[in-house]
């Protein structure tokens, strides 16, 4: 028993990890109905920028800020050069351009600062912690701690300040949110800007536990399922919608690996997403459109 | 019936029957120069033009066409593209192994079909869900079609490497194995399958798939069949994807290998029919081509700018930011894909002819 719980366990920690990814896809469906498939190629770009800063013997805080200041200025270029152009298209050809978008960050990242594994320390220890008769990765937990402090920063911008209040009008309802006099191209840049930072913790987390390298973009096709549990539009589905494919992804490795003879974690998350999208078309969280004729 | 000038009906359409150039008749005409160019090829061309270039553009034509169906026309969006392929490669393979007796036409259009049914169980899920849901969720086909060609060996009849080789491909007799015949072949295969997508999406069950891909709300209130038709467009996409997987793997590859339908082969098909143009026939054609032919470009240019100036990997990152950049720029330039492109210079040669 202690067995399934610490798999369990590690399994939700684990999921949390997915979660942070799943973030920065959310904000930027919310705010612009764009389904970006580079936030993986941005979680890698921000992890190299970082990196590389840091093997320059850079301070740890003046390299964040650095490397954020440069997400930035990526979002802001991004809106510009791509998605203005591409104002009033169709979603799809939105995504395609993000396709696109990610051949782009991850080609030049690994033109200007290499292809190879780079080592990332954040100062962690990572020996496990006994609880009871089950043990923990303190690595995990710090990481489930990031992303709630995450969950909890997002939230307050969300809901308590004006650009928040923006961004959930636009959400809602772009036409009139425009008609108001909310400006949606400035919105675009500091809802990029934020994913660019929410890739910049993620990268972090997720370089210094596997590497810094090319493999770090895949992490978005980890975080697809968790994104569909959870609803396009929410933040707390993203969560949600992680601790259950990080529990059910590690609990199925054992129990229905074993079965089948092999592991099922590249498609076990996305079996469990249709199931939930079965009975929930739109996610645990997402809002269902109401159709009218 | 004759068409005199007495006969009433052409009283009525002169103005058409009297252009001797009209838009279906360039469309046609141009199809038909396009075939008869493409079926000479071989007597001028070399292997490695039919092996490289021409093959593969018609094999992804193939599979543009498939997703074009269920995509551009019915509206529903998928990314198991790379998976229905390779059912219909595997499919076809056991189906070549262990029935030997079926001629090899029989057995692509059954491997086919085994596609087809595979897609129409994915398809299931699009009577439920919608969208970019219904995007991420054919990717469980994806992955889980991926995981079960390399996890069981049945269907690569227990074969100790990775990659199975093709068995022989001959019809009646003559064999097809040289380039020459497969390419022939593959030609064949796409040439029929064009003319059977294009009746198909002007029946009855085309309008179908089009009134549900501008809106199935609206189309099951005045009482179009959404679910028959949904699946009807995943049945026959996956089928024209699994033949398209089966000539990649028998006319192209050579072998059967599951990596070879991986991921990035359901993007690159997306990218296809997203750069040629949704809903069109002939956009499949002109994004394969721009798909096929774009990397070999680039190739070319990085080998004579930067021989020797800068490594492999290097220039494998220049290509493929170079690759990004010129999807969002097309995208940004052209939005409704080459095919619009194709429609604007038909229009402006016929606005150049006599009427």
């Amino acid at each position: 028993m202690s067995f399934f719980i610490e798999t369990l366990v590690g399994g939700l920690l684990a999921g949390v990890m997915y979660s942070l990814v799943a973030i920065g896809f959310v904000l930027i469906f919310k705010a612009s109905g764009v389904f970006n498939f580079a936030q993986g190629s941005m979680v890698l770009c921000a992890a190299l920028i970082f990196v590389t800063l840091r093997e320059k013997n850079i301070d740890f805080w003046l390299a964040a800020l650095v490397t954020l200041a440069i997400m930035i200025a990526l979002a802001i270029a991004i809106e510009r050069i791509v998605l203005r152009p591409l104002i009033n298209q169709p979603q799809i050809t939105l995504f395609m351009a993000t396709l696109g978008l990610s051949f782009v960050i991850e080609g030049i990242s690994q033109i200007v600062m290499g292809a190879s594994v780079h080592e990332l320390d954040l100062g962690i220890v990572d020996t496990p912690i006994q609880l009871g008769d089950i043990q923990v990765s303190q690595f995990d937990l710090v990481a489930a701690g990031a992303a709630g402090a995450l969950v909890v920063i997002l939230s307050i911008f969300f809901n308590w300040t004006r650009v928040g209040v923006a961004l959930r009008a636009i959400a809602d309802d772009p036409q009139a949110a425009l008609s108001i006099g909310i400006r949606l191209q400035t919105l675009w840049r500091v809802v990029w800007g934020v994913a660019g930072f929410v890739s910049l913790v993620a990268g972090l987390l997720w370089g210094s536990r596997q590497g810094v390298q090319f493999a770090l973009t895949l992490v978005v096709l980890k975080s697809l399922p968790v994104l569909i549990i959870g609803g396009f539009t929410s933040i707390t589905g993203a969560i949600v919608g992680g601790l259950i494919v990080g529990a059910g992804d590690s609990l199925a490795e054992i129990y229905l690996g074993a079965l089948l003879g092999g592991s099922v974690s590249s498609w076990f998350a996305y079996a469990l997403a249709v199931v939930f999208l079965l009975v929930r078309p739109a996610g645990l969280f997402g809002e269902r459109p109401i159709e009218r004729i | 019936m004759s068409l005199t000038s007495s006969d009433p009906v052409a009283d009525f359409a002169p103005a058409r029957a009297s252009r001797l150039l009209s838009r279906g008749r360039l469309g046609a005409a141009s199809a038909l120069a396009a075939l008869v160019l493409l079926a000479g090829v071989p007597l001028v061309a070399n292997d490695y033009w039919l092996n490289a270039v021409l093959i593969p553009f018609l094999i992804m034509s193939l599979t543009g066409l498939g997703l074009n169906l269920l995509m551009g026309y019915a509206g529903q969006a998928s990314l198991g593209t790379g998976g229905f392929m390779s059912v219909g490669a595997y499919a076809t393979y056991n189906l070549l192994l262990r029935v030997p007796e079926l001629p090899l036409p029989v057995s692509l259009l059954l491997g086919g079909a085994v596609a087809g049914l595979v897609g129409l169980v994915a398809g299931l899920l699009s009577l439920r869900i919608k969208g970019f849901y219904l995007v991420a969720s054919t990717l469980a086909a994806q992955f889980f079609l991926e995981w079960l060609f390399n996890q069981y060996g049945w269907f690569s009849n227990y074969s100790t490497s990775s990659s199975i080789s093709a068995p022989r491909l001959e019809i009646l007799g003559h064999d097809l194995s040289g380039p020459t015949g497969r390419y022939l072949l593959t030609l064949t295969t796409v040439a029929i399958a064009t003319v059977v997508a294009i009746r198909l999406v002007r029946s009855q069950t085309g309008r179908v798939w089009m009134a549900i891909r501008d809106m199935d709300t609206a189309a099951a209130v005045i009482g179009i069949p959404v679910a028959s038709g949904k699946l009807k467009a995943f049945f026959v996409s996956s089928l024209f994807c699994g033949v398209a997987g089966a000539l990649w793997a028998f006319a192209y590859l050579g072998t059967v290998d599951a990596r070879s339908f991986n991921l990035d082969r359901s993007f690159e098909v997306m990218f296809i029919i997203i750069l040629g143009g949704m809903g069109s026939i002939v956009g499949n054609y002109l994004g394969a081509a721009f798909m096929i032919f774009l990397p070999i470009f680039l190739d070319h240019v990085g080998a004579h700018l930067f021989a020797g100036a800068i490594d492999a990997g290097q220039l494998e990152n220049f290509q493929k930011a170079l690759f990004g950049a010129l999807i969002i720029w097309f995208l940004i330039k052209e939005p409704n894909g080459l095919a619009a492109l194709a429609s604007r210079l038909g229009n402006w040669i016929l606005a150049r002819f006599p009427r």
